[in-house]
């Protein structure tokens, strides 16, 4: 009875809103939204087949690849930046004004430094998304609780394993924090220099779909990137939920107690 | 959860009061060496021929297009049409996720029913959309309007539904037993929680929202700096390109920075911000 609630609670809005898209077009033929049915039979037609090969897959490598490095490159270099005081404090004003920087400027300028190539779509990616890893992880080593920073000291805790057992774990939840807004902003950017200059990739196909008026099959292809979002969003939950379980747990017994 | 990740002000003034003042060159002028170095790396990358000055004309002559840009009406134009999207794309998106979030939030069956449709929605690029927009509105102010709004309205809504269910449930109910009215409800003990909360979730849609003004100039071509990027781009007009990129980054600047006082401002009587001031 619990289960059939919960799912109750989990299905109904999404049903109702699913009939209402059903009842509004299949009245008049409408040029701009097609019918959910529609919707699903051009969908599988046009991405479960050889499209998923040449255009899907490729953009989500991209993507990963971009991403990943994104990170790693950001939590190095934060590292460095954030254990010194002199370095942070000279880095500052050069990183906040690239992290207000739109990162979608970045595409025509790397058009013209890389060239158009899949190497220019991942520095696209990487330069825009290591901003927020970085700042968050300078801030997260700047902020450590200085009793840990002198206990380590007390101990002779130093170098690598000072980062990797004091340092790393007290600034992974802000840098988890800086990783979430890194993902989706790396989404953003993958379209972008997608639909900028391409040949293929699912930004470059979307486009295709819109200037030649192939209504649901742009919609289908916002489908597609819709589920891209979505998933990536449940593959960084369950990840901060394991990177962080022990952040989690001493979080419930503070507000417990 | 993650958000109270990002909630910074309290450990800053645990690390900064004692610390930066004991040796070493004052802060401004580290970071104004900094900004030195950065230009001068600039300036020697295409004059030793690493970079080709076609491709990355030096610190130099870039800032001398952006003084002469300063000087010229349509760049103010393209400003003033980037800035009136961003705003009203702000604002739309602040009036819906404030008004929805506290209506969700404030109902325990409406936030479960909601929860997956939101989950659902909210991760969806809003770039994705930008096809629907330009077959919608074309090269319009609406397109933009559409993208900010939809990207912003999310980042307001978490943070408002986040706020409303950190309420305090003593307090709520407190005001129910001397019979507060709903309204009274939301504007004497929801708001007041709330607040932080929603101006954390205005200052990430600020950002977000000239992200997404700039990418609509830029792909779609409605009118403001990121059309005129792509113009100069196309034009061959590299140095004007690379002075409109660095005038995009001090536009987004000044939004940060405007936006972090706006928040000291309204939160001055909340403990994390008070904190500061008497450590």
């Amino acid at each position: 009875m619990k289960t059939l609630k919960s799912l109750g609670y989990l299905l109904t809005l999404p049903l109702i809103l699913l009939a209402w898209w059903w009842i509004a077009t299949s009245g008049a033929a409408n040029f701009f939204v097609p019918t959910p049915a529609k919707l699903a039979e051009t969908f599988i037609d046009t991405w479960m087949g050889e499209k998923l090969l040449t255009d899907v897959l490729p953009s989500v490598i991209r993507l990963v690849v971009g991403v990943l490095a994104a990170i790693v490159l950001g939590i190095g270099l934060g590292l460095a930046v954030g254990l010194n005081r002199t370095m942070r404090a000279v880095t500052e004003p050069v990183f906040e004004f690239f992290r207000a920087l739109p990162p979608p400027v970045l595409v025509p300028v790397l058009m013209l430094l890389v060239g158009i190539n899949d190497g220019m779509k991942i520095a696209v990616i990487i330069s825009g998304c290591i901003w927020p890893v970085l700042l968050n992880t300078i801030e997260a080593v700047r902020s450590i609780d200085p009793v840990q920073n002198e206990t380590s000291r007390s101990y002779g805790i130093s170098g690598l394993s000072r980062i990797r057992y004091q340092v790393l774990p007290s600034a992974t939840p802000t840098i988890m924090a800086g990783v979430r807004q890194c993902l989706s902003i790396g989404l953003i950017l993958m379209v972008i220099s997608e639909m900028f200059a391409s040949s293929s990739g699912l930004g470059f196909t979307i486009v295709q779909f819109q200037r030649s008026f192939a209504v649901p099959e742009m919609w289908s292809g916002i489908v597609v990137l819709g589920l891209i979002g979505v998933a990536l969003s449940f593959i960084f939950q369950w990840c901060e939920r394991r990177v962080l379980r022990w952040y989690h747990g001493l979080k419930e017994v503070e507000n417990a107690v | 959860m993650t958000e109270v990740v990002q909630e910074r002000p309290r450990a800053k003034s645990l690390s900064r009061s004692p610390r930066v003042k004991s040796k070493g060159l004052p802060k401004p002028v580290l970071g104004l060496i900094g900004v030195l170095v950065f230009l001068a790396l600039w300036e020697l990358m295409p004059v030793l021929g690493i970079v080709k000055a076609k491709y990355l004309p030096p610190a130099s002559e870039v800032l001398t297009a952006l003084v002469a840009d300063l000087g010229m009406t349509a760049f103010w134009v393209a400003v003033g049409e980037t800035m009136t999207a961003w705003a009203l794309g702000l604002a739309i998106a602040v009036v819906l996720g404030l008004v929805l979030g506290l209506v969700i939030g404030m109902s325990p069956f409406l936030r479960r029913f909601t929860n997956s449709t939101i989950e659902f929605l909210r991760p969806i690029p809003s770039v994705a959309l930008i096809p629907l927009a330009v077959l919608l509105f074309g090269m319009k102010i609406e397109s933009s309007l559409l993208l900010i709004v939809y990207a912003c309205f999310w980042q307001v809504l978490i943070q408002v539904l986040y706020g409303v269910a950190d309420v305090d449930n003593v307090a709520m109910q407190t005001a129910r037993s001397y019979g507060f009215s709903y309204w009274q409800r939301v504007r004497d003990v929801v708001f007041p929680t709330m607040l932080p909360y929603l101006m954390t979730g205005i200052r990430l849609a600020a950002s977000v929202a000239l992200i997404l003004a700039i990418t609509a100039e830029l792909l779609i071509g409605s009118p403001g700096l990121g059309n005129e990027i792509t113009l100069a781009q196309s034009g061959g007009a590299i140095a004007g390109m690379y002075a409109l990129i660095l005038a995009t980054g001090f536009l987004g600047v000044g939004i940060n920075g405007v936006t972090r006082v706006v928040e000291k401002r309204v939160l001055s009587w909340h403990p994390s911000i008070r904190g500061e001031v008497t450590p």
